[in-house]
């Protein structure tokens, strides 16, 4: 029996919900003393004098360090992203190198105290006095410095995208569709609040990070403080929720080893939830527009697609916004255009859906725009223009979009829609329905992934890599493909992670994740279980002795041969009988080259219905619907559940998420969850998730493609379009409140 | 969070010498409020007496047909007496319809009353606010303001009011009682919220070392009609954008009595007075509901990002003044 693919329950479940699970604030090595950091309130300018005496002289405080304490890092960080796999700082920036302040919340002071509360006062008794200059963190301040970005992302990607002639194809259009949007920026606001514990043993440092990657944040740390790599070693057994905010490696974390080292005490540092939003990155603020041109049967002629974002003044960062829409739909003529403007913020950084998600909600609004001019139903329209390869003719690793498509209106009850607007009113409210692609990169950035398995004389196994559980159950997923390649009972296996002492294993980002793992933990199993099959035909006293390996099954533990009927062996006998008390195989698995022939999408249809009331402005999701190809689904609990949450965040994202700098003094205007809204139970409407099978053999062994951010991708735009058929309006900025949908004049009110 | 004293009080006169004791000292109920405040560094309390043990928590039903409420009655408890179900369906719906099931557990009516108000700047602790450092101005005249009061501003504070009962409070003439050490006082709810003027620093008219031991709603029959709707970005677990208050008492088709109470469109909790005149004696239309709404909001004043609530605070009066119509009807 095979158990990747059936809905296994978590591993970690009872851990979790006892309480026995420990998150990396909750880990206090013996002498643990804690950090809190001052950020600066000002957004830009100098910091002239620091007055740390009432601090220092604070019950409990063991120190206040300031830029003069702070050692130089070893050498100055380069913005990379984690999947890559080297050393990865969220920004090529480290604070308290000296006095001067880039963006609001950038750290001032540290100060280390016996207690969590203590160094929290102490904190706040800390008096910083700033130069302040004037500083620049929204585009509306910023626009007239905007420049064409040459590359994006620490240099991985084109910040300009273009095939054909895209003027062309617009002048020979029947129809033009133009949209543009304003869309605020996101933050992540995991439930984990990051935390890092730095324990010093030597010169050897250990670090308990909340990091969506160990080594990652190995490799960034060492790098900052100049120490060999085998000198770090960083353990993550559970995180509370990363969505890109634990993707990179952030300075609080080189900052609480630097107050240990300096200390010379184990530090625990915890982030508050405010400065959760000036320390781990954002989603930016960003302008989006689009020019469609087509036919008058609905056929794309042209696609220009624009964007225009804020960035940190170190770097080049922007989600990249195009990689969907440059290659969803069959279109000779494209342009993909990312403009920036330098800003005093930090670095943005990758959240869930980086890039497509909002790219997709300016793409397909604007086919939905395009089917009402076309006088098309909005699913024809995709039908009418869905890809069959790439634009550079390769085709899809995998499809699926026609089916997703298909399978997904059929389960919605689509077809037989009115296409009118406000055409359904119930009481004080209006019907809508809308539908969107969902379609999502995959990316192979990454090196070489390893994993190790084990087993024991007594038949107990395990497989390990380093990766971390943030949430998504990869331990679970993760331990049901250890089974099934090495041929044991799930009872019989545990899943090891969490640890940069295990095979290397890169950030789990960019949904790639669950694919990388499965995919190295399946070549660790199947190269022991191997080696075992060989020991056994090779042993006389085996039952399977010489028999042909390939008529070899592995099954709990116990390997029959086609070619002996009746005969059988067992992995504990085999080991027991060659004085074995374990045996163990390292397996390898490498991504498919970056020029593989091969189009890389994941595909997903998205459907939404609305209820809006005009006069309010109040919009209520009614029910989601989703149908996705995301290839083999290797566990669908657990995958349903990924899917879920998603289609979930993406509504949030329609509806609710959305922060703003206050342009005065640069600082975020949203600093809690009060202000910050994200979606309660009482939002979530009735969500269904339906899989299209897909077989793909390039994206990896077992042909999983990752479930971790299509489900958010199209939810935005299926919502928002569906507003639009419920009232024949189209807000044109993110996220949707109940002042852009308000009807505006009172004379719409009945008198 | 700042060092801290705390004490227990025995009954009502050990509270009251407790607080007037310590120069920083405050009164604790539920703590959902105090205890936020105390760590985001806004309340500078030093001691915190903790009144819980009080016998401050009935709620009961008067003979006139009103309610008597401990100042430590739990939200969820008053929301769920059948006498507030009853009587007063709007201050039931106001209370389940704030903060969560959680809080509500825990956060007192007193408290309640007491809560401040949610602008950020209030809470960042480095704006300038003249609530939290009188003189420093106020941040949110020209910054993000989207949650802001249109109702009742000044030049130095547009903070809006946050709490939902007090909405429900107001309209049915609810009387705060409290002791001090001048003895007791009955404080009319639409007076225990002050405007700010120019002192948004001073939010009530008592004082420091003044405990409020319960609230009395009078006897009022149009209540069993009332409604309390709250409209607001995410359906739970959120402060009104607008919230509204509404009772109405109609004979062959004449205006005769009417309540119309708003929340979160005011710097304190919105009875409208001008908009129950124009209504008393008229035709119960939806027009006139209206032009009555239209009146209340006259002197509004709108922001960059708030002014939306204008034209919303008239649409929600109206809503709420037909919903209780129709009760009426069905
Ligand atoms: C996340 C969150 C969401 C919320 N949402 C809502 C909402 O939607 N709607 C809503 O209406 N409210 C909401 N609230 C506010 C909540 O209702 C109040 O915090 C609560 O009612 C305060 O009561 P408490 O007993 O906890 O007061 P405490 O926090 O104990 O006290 C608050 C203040 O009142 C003083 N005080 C307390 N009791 C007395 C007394 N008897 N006499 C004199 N002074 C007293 C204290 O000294 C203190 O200054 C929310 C709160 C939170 C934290």
């Amino acid at each position: 029996m095979t158990s990747v693919g059936t809905p296994v329950t978590r591993v970690d479940g009872p851990a979790k919900v006892t309480g026995a699970a420990l998150y990396s604030a909750e880990i206090t090595p013996p002498g643990t003393v804690h950090l809190a950091i001052v950020g600066s309130t000002v957004a830009a300018g100098r910091v002239t004098a620091i007055d740390a005496a009432a601090a220092r002289a604070a019950e409990g405080v063991l120190a206040v360090l300031t830029h003069d304490d702070v050692p130089a890092v070893a050498s100055p960080p380069h913005l990379l992203p984690s999947l890559l796999g080297a050393a990865a700082p969220g920004e090529s920036f480290f604070p308290m190198q000296d006095t001067v302040v880039h963006y609001a919340g950038q750290p001032v002071v540290l100060v280390v105290a016996h207690t969590y509360e203590q160094a929290h006062h102490a904190a706040s008794l800390v008096r910083v006095d700033y130069e302040a200059a004037p500083a620049i963190t929204t585009i509306d301040q910023g626009r007239e410095r905007a420049y064409d970005a040459e590359r994006l992302f620490a240099g991985l990607m084109p910040g300009r995208e273009e095939r054909g002639d895209v003027e062309a194809g617009l002048a020979r259009a029947d129809l033009r569709v133009d949209m543009s949007y304003r869309m605020a920026a996101n933050h992540h606001n995991a439930l984990e609040a990051p935390s890092t514990v730095a324990v010093w043993n030597g010169g050897e440092l250990t670090l308990y990070e909340s990091t969506m990657g160990v080594r990652a944040t190995q490799q960034t740390v060492a790098q900052l403080l100049g120490l060999p790599v085998s000198h770090v070693r960083v353990i993550t057994h559970f995180v509370g929720g990363g969505f890109g905010s634990k993707a990179m490696v952030w300075p609080h974390t080189t900052l609480t080893a630097m107050a240990a080292r300096i200390v010379g005490r184990p530090v625990k540092l915890m982030l508050t939830r405010p400065q959760m939003f000036t320390s781990t990155g954002h989603r930016e603020e960003q302008e989006q527009s689009i020019a469609l041109g087509a036919t008058r049967d609905g056929r794309l002629t042209a696609i220009r697609h624009d964007k225009l974002s804020i960035t940190s003044l170190f770097d080049d960062w922007a989600e990249p916004a195009t990689g969907v829409s440059s290659q969803l739909y069959a279109c000779d003529a494209y342009l993909g255009v990312h403009r920036l403007i330098k800003g005093n913020t930090m670095t943005p950084t990758f959240t869930r859906g980086p890039g497509e998600t909002l790219g997709m909600f300016t793409l397909e609004t604007a086919m939905d725009e395009l089917a009402r001019r076309v006088d098309l139903d909005p699913l024809e329209l995709r039908l009418r223009n869905v890809a069959t390869t790439d634009p550079r003719g390769n085709p899809w690793s995998s499809g699926g979009l026609e089916e997703c498509l298909r399978l997904g209106a059929e389960r919605f009850g689509w077809s037989g829609r009115n296409p009118a607007p406000r055409a359904q009113p119930d009481g004080d409210w209006l019907i809508g329905t809308g539908m969107a692609v969902a379609a999502y990169p995959m990316a192979f950035f990454m090196p070489p992934q390893r994993a190790r398995a084990r087993i024991f004389a007594d038949g107990s196994a395990t497989v390990a890599t380093s990766t971390q559980e943030f949430g998504t159950g990869v331990l679970t997923m993760a331990t049901q493909v250890g089974a099934d390649a090495l041929g044991v009972a799930l009872s019989d296996i545990e899943f090891q992670a969490g640890d940069t002492d295990l095979p290397n294993s890169t950030a789990a980002v960019g949904s790639a994740g669950a694919g990388m793992v499965a995919s190295a933990v399946h070549e660790a199993g199947t190269a022991l279980r191997r080696q075992l099959v060989d020991l056994a035909i090779g042993d006389p006293g085996s039952p399977l002795h010489g028999v042909d390996p390939a008529s070899v099954t592995v099954t709990a533990g116990r390997l029959t041969s086609s070619d002996r009927a009746g005969a059988t062996d067992t992995y504990g006998e085999l080991l027991g009988r060659n004085h074995l008390s374990d045996a163990e195989a390292t397996g390898t698995w490498r991504p498919p080259p970056l020029d593989t022939p091969h189009g890389l999408l994941t595909f997903g249809a998205q459907f939404a219905e609305v209820a809006v009331d005009p006069q309010l402005g109040l919009v209520r999701v009614r029910r989601l619907g989703g149908a996705f190809a995301p290839g083999r689904v290797l566990n669908p609990l657990l995958a349903r559940s990924q899917l879920m949450g998603g289609m979930l965040w993406g509504m949030s994202q329609a509806l609710l998420e959305g922060n703003h700098t206050d342009p005065r003094t640069g600082r975020w205007a949203e600093t809690n969850l009060a202000e910050y809204l994200v979606p309660v139970n009482a939002d979530a409407p009735e969500v269904t998730v339906d899989f299209v099978e897909v077989h793909d053999d390039v994206v990896g062994p077992l042909g999983a493609k990752g479930v971790g951010e299509i489900g958010q991708v199209g939810v935005a735009a299926a919502i928002a379009n569906a507003i639009f058929h419920a009232t024949g309006r189209r807000v044109r900025s993110l996220p949707i409140t109940p002042e852009t949908v308000m009807e505006p004049t009172p004379a719409a009110a009945p008198t | 969070m700042r060092p801290l004293t705390y004490s227990r009080a025995r009954d009502v006169d050990d509270a009251l010498a407790l607080v007037a004791a310590g120069p920083d000292s405050a009164f604790l109920a539920g703590g959902t409020t105090e205890v936020d405040l105390l760590r985001a560094g806004v309340s500078r309390s030093g001691h915190l007496v903790d009144i819980n043990d009080l016998p401050l928590t009935a709620v009961e039903d008067r003979p006139d047909g009103g309610l008597h409420i401990g100042a430590l009655a739990r939200m969820n408890d008053v929301a769920r007496a059948p006498g507030v179900v009853h009587r007063f369906p709007a201050i039931s719906r106001a209370l389940l319809q704030g903060a969560s099931e959680q809080l509500r557990n825990m956060a007192s009516l007193g408290g309640n009353l007491c809560q401040r108000t949610r602008c950020p700047y209030l809470r960042d602790g480095v704006s300038a606010c003249n609530k939290r450092e009188p003189g420093t101005g106020c941040a949110a005249l020209d910054g993000p303001n989207r949650g802001h009061a249109v109702l009742g501003t000044s030049d130095h504070c547009i903070a809006t009011h946050p709490s939902d009962v007090a909405v429900a409070l107001v309209a049915f003439d609810a009387v705060v009682h409290t002791v001090g050490a001048a003895g007791a006082r009955a404080i009319a709810a639409d007076d225990f919220f002050l405007l700010p003027g120019e002192t948004p620093e001073i939010e009530h008219p008592i004082g420091r070392d003044e405990l409020i031991v319960g609230i009395d709603v009078p006897g009022t029959p149009i209540a069993r009609n009332s409604v309390y709707l709250k409209f607001r970005d995410r359906q739970s677990y959120e402060f009104a954008l607008v919230s509204v208050a509404a009772a109405i008492e109609v004979d062959a088709g004449i205006v005769t009595d009417v309540r119309l109470a708003l929340g979160g469109v005011g710097t304190k909790p919105w009875r409208a007075w001008r908009a129950e005149a124009a209504l008393v004696g008229g035709p119960a239309t939806e027009a006139a509901f209206r032009r009555a709404a239209a009146v209340e909001l006259a002197d509004a004043v709108g922001r960059e990002q708030n002014a939306f609530k204008i034209e919303l605070a008239q649409r929600a009066a109206v809503r709420g003044l037909n919903q209780s119509l129709k009760g009426i009807r069905s």
